[in-house]
C-alpha cells in the first residue's frame, strides 16, 4: 500500500495487524498517569496538548456561544453589559492563545515533525516536556482570572483603560499570557533546532514536506514576536501594579507606545496562526490528489516571504490611531505586498489538483473547505488594508467576519483536517468517514451563516465589542446565531465520534491513505516509541505521488 | 533514564557531534529571544528619550553614577571568568573549571549586592515612583517619573536574568563536581557560558543609556 | 420584532463628502473579490469534477516549469493591489486633511458619553448639529481613556486619544439624521456611548446655534478669558506682571523657539501641553518655573482657554482653526 498507488483503497477490517512482540506502540509503552505526566515521548506530548487545547477551545466556545445569544435581540438581557465585556475578552484570550496559536504545532507538530524528517524524537525533550507544563501554567492563572470574576479589557488590552480604569483581574490574565508565552517560545526554539540538526540522511531541506516548512517558518516568527507580548504585558502588569508607568498620558506617557508594541507581536501571531494550517493543507492536498504539488520551492519559500513581511505591518491596526499618516501609507502598502505570497499557494493549491487524481475523504473536504474560506477571509483583507474603507470598517464587524474566515474558516478546518488525516497515526484506529464527512458540511454551513452577515453589519456601521444595537440591525445577529448554533453542532460531532474511535474503531493500517511520507511509510499505526525500527535514509522527493504524469514536448 | 554524562548521548541524538550542533543552536536561538524581550524595553526607553530629552538627561543625574560604573567592572570581571572557566574544560581542566564557576558566580553576586545598595539608597533619596517618588525634586518631574520607571524596570529585568545565571552556575558546578564534564563533553558549560556573556552585554548598552547622559 | 423586509437595511446612507468616494472603492473591491473568488471556485469545481478518481480524464501534462506561471499571477494582482492603495490612500488623504475654512467644533470624550461644544458656547451632550455643506473640522480629545467619534453615515472615524488632540474633518452633504458611534472600546457602556447627528440646511443650523437653551450665553473666548483670570493665567503672561513669562498675544500659529534650539508651531496641541504639562516644552529663554494644571483644569476648560488664546492673535473677529494634524507626537 505504497503512496505510488493511483487510488486509495478502502481500509480493510479485521483483526488488528501483527504487531511487533517485542516493541509495544507508544499508547502502550508503560501505563498509568505518572507515565504521561512525566513522558519525553513526543507523540505523547502532543497527546496531552490535544486534550488541553481542546478544553479551552470548548471554553472559549462557551462564551462565544453566550454572546450570540446576547446578541438575539438588540437590547438582550441574557447577560449584562459588564459580563458581556468579559465573555469576550475570555473568547479571545482563550481562543488566540489557548487555541489557535498552539493547535496545530503543538498537536500535529509535535506529533508528526520528528517523524516526517526522520528523527526519533525532538532535539530537546525535556524541554518539549516543560514547554506544556508552563503552558498549563499559564492556562491555570488565566482560568483563575476567569472564574474569580474576570477581564474586561478585550484580548487586546489597550491603555490607559487596562491599566489605570478596568475593574478586573488584569495582572493575573496579564500573567497568565506572560507565562503561555514562554511555553510557545520553547516548543518553537525546539522546532528550529531539530529542523535542523536531527533529519535523517539524505532528507535535505527541499525534500522536506511543505508541512515542516511552515512549522519553522511558524516557529521563526514565533521565537521572535512572542518575546515582544511577554515584556508589553509585564510593563502592563507592572503600571497597574504600581498605579504609574509609561502608558499613562497623565504623566505624559504615550497610549500609542502600547498599540505599537501590542501589534508588533499580535500581527506576526495572525500568521503564527494560519501558516500550519497551510502546511497542513498542502499535505492534504496532495495525498488526495495522489499527486506532487506545484511549485515546490515557491511554497515553501511563500512561508518565509509570509513570515518576514508579517513583521513589518503592524500599522494597520492603527490607521485611525493617530499614527501619522505617511506610516499609514507604508503599512498600507507592505499589507497588500504580504497577501501576495498567500495568493500564491493558493494558486498552487488548485494547480496541484489540475490533472490529479482526485478523492472526497474528510481530509480533503476541509482542505478544500480551508482553500475557500481562506480565500474569501483573505480578500476580505484587502479591503481592511485599503486606507480609505478601513477608515469605514475598522473596529465593525467587518474586521470581526474577516478574520473568522481566516481562523475559523481557514484555520480550525486546516486543524480538524489535519486531526482527521494524522487520527489513524496518533490513535492507531479509523473514524466513521460518513459522520466525519457530515460533520464537515455541517461546519461548513454552519460557519458560512454565521460570519457572512457579519460583512454585511460591518459595513452598515455595527461597531464591534457591543452588547448592545441598533434594531435595525437584528435579522443579520438573528441569522448569525442562527449559524452558530449549526457550527456548534458540527464542532461537538468530531469530539464524539473521535473520542468513539479512539477506543471502539477499527485498527488502522500503517498507510490507510496511502500517503507519501516517513511518517507513513516507515512506521506503524500508532508508531513505537522510538518512531522507526531502523533510521530511514531518505533517496527520494518529497510528495512521491503517481502524479503528473509528465511526458516531454 | 540515565542522566547525561561524559559517556551517554541521550536517545534522540545520533552522534555527540550532532548534541552539541544542537545545544549551540539552542542556546543561540534563545538569546535571540531575549534580544527581543529586552529590546521592548529599550525602544520604550528609546522613545520616550527623544521626546524628553532634557527631563531624562536631569533624571539621570540623580542616579549613582559611581556604582554603576563599579558594577560595570564587575560584571565585565565575571564574564572575564566565566571565559576562562569554558577554556579550562576545553582543555580538560576540571579543577579549575570549578575554580572559575566560583570566581564566576562571586563577581556575579557582588553585582547583585551592590545593585541591592543602589536600590536602597534610590529608595533613600525618594526615587522609586509609586513608593515614595518626590516631584519637587526635578524640573521635569512628569519625565523623571517616566525615567526612574524604565530603569527599574530595565536594571529589575537585568538583575533577574543575573539570578537565573547564578542558579545556573551552581547546578553547572555541582556537575562538574560529580564529574559530568571532560574535555569531550562540556557542551552545558558552553551555554551557560554564552548566556552569562548576553546578560552582560545587556548591561553594557544599559549602563551608558542610564547612567551616562546629560544635556 | 423582527422588521418587514423592505425595513432591513442591506447598505448604510451616504451623508458626508467622504461617502460616495469610500463607496467607490467598496464597489471596487467587492467587484474584485467576487471575481476571483467566483473565478477560483469554478475552476476548482471544474478540477474536481473532471479529475475526481473514478474518471478516465486525460491525465498526461507537458513537463512545464512553474516559473512562468508564478510570476504572472503574483505580478498582475500586484498591479491591480497598488492601484487600490493609491487610490485608497488618496481619499484617505483628502477626506482626513480639514478644509482652511472648516468651523471648528470641540469633542471631548469620555465614559460615557461624547461633550460637544461649539464656538459661540453652544454646548450638547451625545449629538452633533453641523450646517450641511459647510465644512467642519471636530477637534477631538479624552478626559479619560481612548474612545472613538464614528459616523457611519459619512464613512469616517478617528480615535479619541487622551493627551492628544485628533481631528474629524467632513462636510455634511444631505439634512438628516445619522448615527454616531463610539468605536475604541472603553469600557462598560462602551455600547451606550452613541448618539445622533443632525445635519441641517445653513439658516436652520444658524437658528439652532443661536438658540437660548441655558448654553451658548458667552462664546468659548469668553468662557476662556475668565477661565485665564480665575486660575490666575494672567498673574504672569498678563501685562506689566513682574513676572517672566512669554506673552500670549499673537502666538497661535507662530513658530516658538524651544530651549534646545528645535522650534515648535504653537498650535491647541502645543497650548494643551503647555497648560496640562508644562514643563515638557519650555520655550527658549524661559526657567521652567509654570506649574501643571493637570488635574485642576478639564479638557473642556483648556479648550475654552486655548480659544481666548486663539482670540488674542487677532483683533474682536473669532480666530480661524490650524488645522489639527492626526500625527502621533507623544
Amino acid at each position: 500500500m505504497s503512496s505510488a498507488s493511483t487510488t486509495i483503497e478502502p481500509s480493510p477490517t479485521g483483526p488488528p495487524p501483527e504487531r511487533h512482540p517485542v516493541t509495544p506502540d507508544y499508547l502502550n509503552d508503560g501505563y498509568g498517569l505518572r507515565s504521561w505526566l512525566t513522558t519525553h515521548d513526543h507523540k505523547r506530548i502532543g497527546v496531552l496538548y490535544l486534550l488541553s487545547i481542546t478544553v479551552f477551545f470548548f471554553i472559549g466556545g462557551w462564551a462565544a456561544t453566550m454572546m450570540r445569544l446576547q446578541l438575539l435581540s438588540p437590547h438582550g438581557d441574557l447577560v449584562t453589559s459588564e459580563t458581556y465585556n468579559r465573555l469576550f475578552t475570555l473568547h479571545g484570550v482563550t481562543m488566540v492563545w489557548f487555541f489557535l496559536i498552539p493547535s496545530v504545532p503543538t498537536v500535529l507538530g509535535n506529533f508528526v515533525l520528528p517523524m516526517m524528517i526522520g528523527a526519533r524524537d525532538v532535539a530537546f525533550p525535556r524541554l518539549n516536556l516543560l514547554s506544556w507544563y508552563i503552558f498549563v501554567l499559564g492556562g491555570i492563572f488565566t482560568l483563575y482570572a476567569t472564574i474569580s470574576g474576570g477581564v474586561d479589557t478585550g484580548w487586546t488590552f489597550y491603555t490607559p483603560y487596562s491599566t489605570t480604569y478596568a475593574n478586573g483581574h488584569v495582572i493575573a490574565m496579564a500573567s497568565g499570557i506572560f507565562i503561555t508565552g514562554f511555553s510557545t517560545i520553547f516548543t518553537a526554539l525546539n522546532f528550529i533546532v531539530t529542523t535542523h540538526t536531527m533529519r535523517a540522511p539524505g532528507m535535505h531541506w527541499f525534500r522536506l514536506p511543505l508541512f515542516v516548512w511552515s512549522l519553522y517558518a511558524t516557529s521563526l516568527i514565533m521565537v521572535l514576536a512572542t518575546p515582544v507580548i511577554a515584556i508589553t504585558l509585564a510593563l502592563i502588569a507592572l503600571e497597574r501594579f504600581a498605579g504609574v508607568g509609561i502608558f499613562d498620558p497623565r504623566i505624559g506617557g504615550d497610549p500609542l507606545l502600547f498599540q505599537h508594541l501590542f501589534w508588533f507581536y499580535s500581527h506576526p501571531a495572525v500568521y503564527i496562526m494560519i501558516l500550519p494550517g497551510m502546511g497542513v493543507v498542502s499535505e492534504m492536498i496532495t495525498c488526495f490528489s495522489r499527486k506532487r504539488i506545484f511549485g515546490y520551492k515557491f511554497v515553501a519559500y511563500s512561508s518565509l516571504a509570509i513570515a518576514v513581511l508579517g513583521f513589518i505591518v503592524w500599522g494597520h491596526h492603527m490607521f485611525v490611531a493617530s499614527q501619522s499618516i505617511y506610516a499609514g501609507m507604508i503599512f498600507s502598502m507592505l499589507s497588500f505586498l504580504v497577501s501576495i505570497p498567500s495568493a500564491i499557494k493558493v494558486f498552487n493549491w488548485t494547480a496541484t489538483l489540475y490533472k490529479g487524481r482526485i478523492h472526497f475523504h474528510t481530509p480533503m473536504l476541509y482542505a478544500l473547505g480551508f482553500i475557500g474560506l481562506f480565500t474569501i477571509g483573505g480578500l476580505t483583507g484587502l479591503f481592511l488594508a485599503t486606507l480609505a474603507v478601513d477608515m469605514h470598517v475598522h473596529d465593525t464587524y467587518f474586521v470581526i467576519a474577516h478574520f473568522h474566515y481566516i481562523m475559523v474558516g481557514g484555520m480550525v478546518m486546516a486543524y480538524l483536517g489535519g486531526l482527521h488525516f494524522w487520527w489513524p497515526k496518533i490513535s492507531g484506529r479509523m473514524y466513521n468517514e460518513k459522520l466525519a464527512q457530515f460533520s464537515a458540511a455541517i461546519i461548513f454551513v454552519g460557519f458560512n451563516l454565521t460570519f457572512f452577515p457579519q460583512f454585511i453589519l460591518g459595513y452598515l456601521g455595527m461597531p464591534r465589542r457591543y452588547p448592545y444595537y441598533p434594531p435595525q440591525w437584528q435579522v443579520f445577529h438573528i441569522l448569525s446565531t442562527a449559524g452558530a448554533s449549526v457550527l456548534a453542532v458540527g464542532y461537538l460531532l468530531p469530539l464524539c465520534y473521535l473520542t468513539w474511535s479512539f477506543f471502539f474503531g477499527r485498527h488502522a493500517p500503517p498507510n490507510p491513505w496511502h500517503a507519501s511520507g516517513l511518517e507513513w511509510n516507515e512506521t506503524s499505526s500508532p508508531p513505537i516509541r522510538t518512531n522507526f525500527e531502523k533510521l530511514p535514509i531518505v533517496t527520494r522527493e518529497a510528495y512521491d505521488y503517481p502524479y503528473p504524469i509528465q511526458k516531454d514536448a | 533514564m540515565p542522566r547525561e554524562s561524559a559517556s551517554h548521548i541521550p536517545e534522540q541524538f545520533e552522534s555527540r557531534a550532532q548534541q552539541e550542533e544542537a545545544d549551540a543552536l539552542g542556546i543561540w536561538t534563545f538569546l535571540s529571544t531575549e534580544i527581543l524581550f529586552f529590546g521592548g524595553l529599550i525602544l520604550s526607553y528609546s522613545v520616550y528619550r527623544v521626546s524628553y530629552h532634557a527631563g531624562f538627561a536631569e533624571a539621570s543625574q540623580h542616579l549613582y553614577f559611581w556604582i554603576g560604573t563599579i558594577n560595570t567592572f564587575i560584571l565585565l570581571t565575571s564574564s572575564l571568568c566565566m571565559a576562562l572557566a569554558v577554556h579550562s574544560i576545553h582543555d580538560g581542566d576540571v579543577a579549575k573549571l570549578r575554580r572559575y564557576l566560583v570566581l564566576t558566580f562571586i563577581f556575579g553576586a557582588a553585582f547583585l549586592g551592590l545593585k541591592l545598595c543602589e536600590y536602597y539608597l534610590d529608595y533613600r533619596e525618594h526615587l522609586v515612583p509609586s513608593v515614595n517618588f518626590d516631584p519637587s525634586h526635578f524640573l521635569h518631574p512628569h519625565a523623571a517619573e517616566l525615567f526612574l520607571f524604565l530603569y527599574f524596570a530595565m536594571t529589575g529585568l537585568h538583575a533577574i536574568h543575573m539570578t537565573l545565571g547564578l542558579s545556573a552556575l551552581t547546578y553547572l558546578y555541582f556537575r562538574a563536581r560529580r564529574g559530568d564534564f571532560s574535555q569531550e563533553y562540556h557542551s552545558p558549560v558552553k551555554v551557560v557560558g554564552l548566556y552569562w556573556h548576553f546578560v552582560d552585554i545587556v548591561w553594557v548598552f544599559l549602563y551608558p543609556m542610564l547612567y551616562l547622559i546629560n544635556n | 420584532m423582527i422588521p418587514g423586509l423592505a425595513d432591513i437595511p442591506f447598505f448604510p446612507e451616504e451623508a458626508g463628502n467622504s461617502a460616495p468616494q469610500v463607496d467607490a472603492i467598496y464597489w471596487a473591491l467587492v467587484g474584485i473579490s467576487t471575481l476571483m473568488t467566483v473565478g477560483l471556485f469554478v475552476v476548482i469545481t471544474c478540477f474536481l469534477i473532471r479529475y475526481r478518481h473514478t474518471s478516465e480524464a486525460n491525465r498526461t501534462m507537458l513537463r512545464l516549469s512553474p516559473t512562468y506561471l508564478e510570476v504572472t499571477w503574483s505580478t498582475i494582482p500586484m498591479i491591480i493591489f497598488t492601484g487600490l492603495f493609491v487610490w485608497g490612500a488618496v481619499v484617505f488623504v483628502k477626506a482626513n486633511r480639514p478644509a482652511r475654512n472648516a468651523t471648528p467644533i470641540y469633542v471631548v470624550g469620555q465614559q460615557w458619553y461624547w461633550d460637544v461644544r461649539h464656538q459661540n458656547g453652544r454646548h450638547e451632550i451625545g449629538d452633533l448639529h453641523v450646517p450641511v455643506g459647510q465644512p467642519v473640522q471636530l477637534i477631538m480629545t479624552s478626559a479619560d481613556v481612548i474612545h472613538d467619534y464614528y459616523i457611519p453615515a459619512f464613512r469616517q472615524k478617528y480615535d479619541v486619544v487622551p493627551g492628544k488632540y485628533t481631528s474629524l474633518s467632513f462636510t455634511a452633504t444631505k439634512p438628516g439624521k445619522y448615527r454616531i458611534l463610539c468605536s475604541q472600546y472603553c469600557g462598560t457602556d462602551h455600547s451606550l456611548m452613541t448618539g445622533y447627528l443632525f445635519a441641517m440646511r445653513p439658516d436652520a443650523y444658524q437658528r439652532w446655534l443661536q438658540a437660548k437653551d441655558g448654553t451658548g450665553t458667552e462664546s468659548m473666548a469668553e468662557t476662556g478669558a475668565q477661565l485665564f483670570r480665575t486660575f490666575s493665567c494672567s498673574g504672569c503672561h498678563g501685562e506689566n506682571t513682574g513676572v517672566h513669562a512669554p506673552s500670549l498675544a499673537g502666538i497661535y500659529g507662530n513658530s516658538v523657539p524651544l530651549q534646545g534650539g528645535q522650534f515648535v508651531t504653537a498650535d491647541d496641541q502645543y497650548l494643551r501641553d503647555s497648560i496640562l504639562r508644562a514643563s515638557a516644552q519650555v520655550v527658549a529663554g524661559y526657567k521652567p518655573i509654570m506649574p501643571s494644571y493637570q488635574g485642576q483644569i478639564s479638557e473642556e476648560q483648556a479648550m475654552q482657554i486655548i480659544a481666548y488664546i486663539k482670540s488674542l492673535s487677532q483683533p474682536p473677529a473669532p480666530a480661524a482653526s490650524l488645522p489639527v494634524p492626526n500625527s502621533s507626537t507623544p
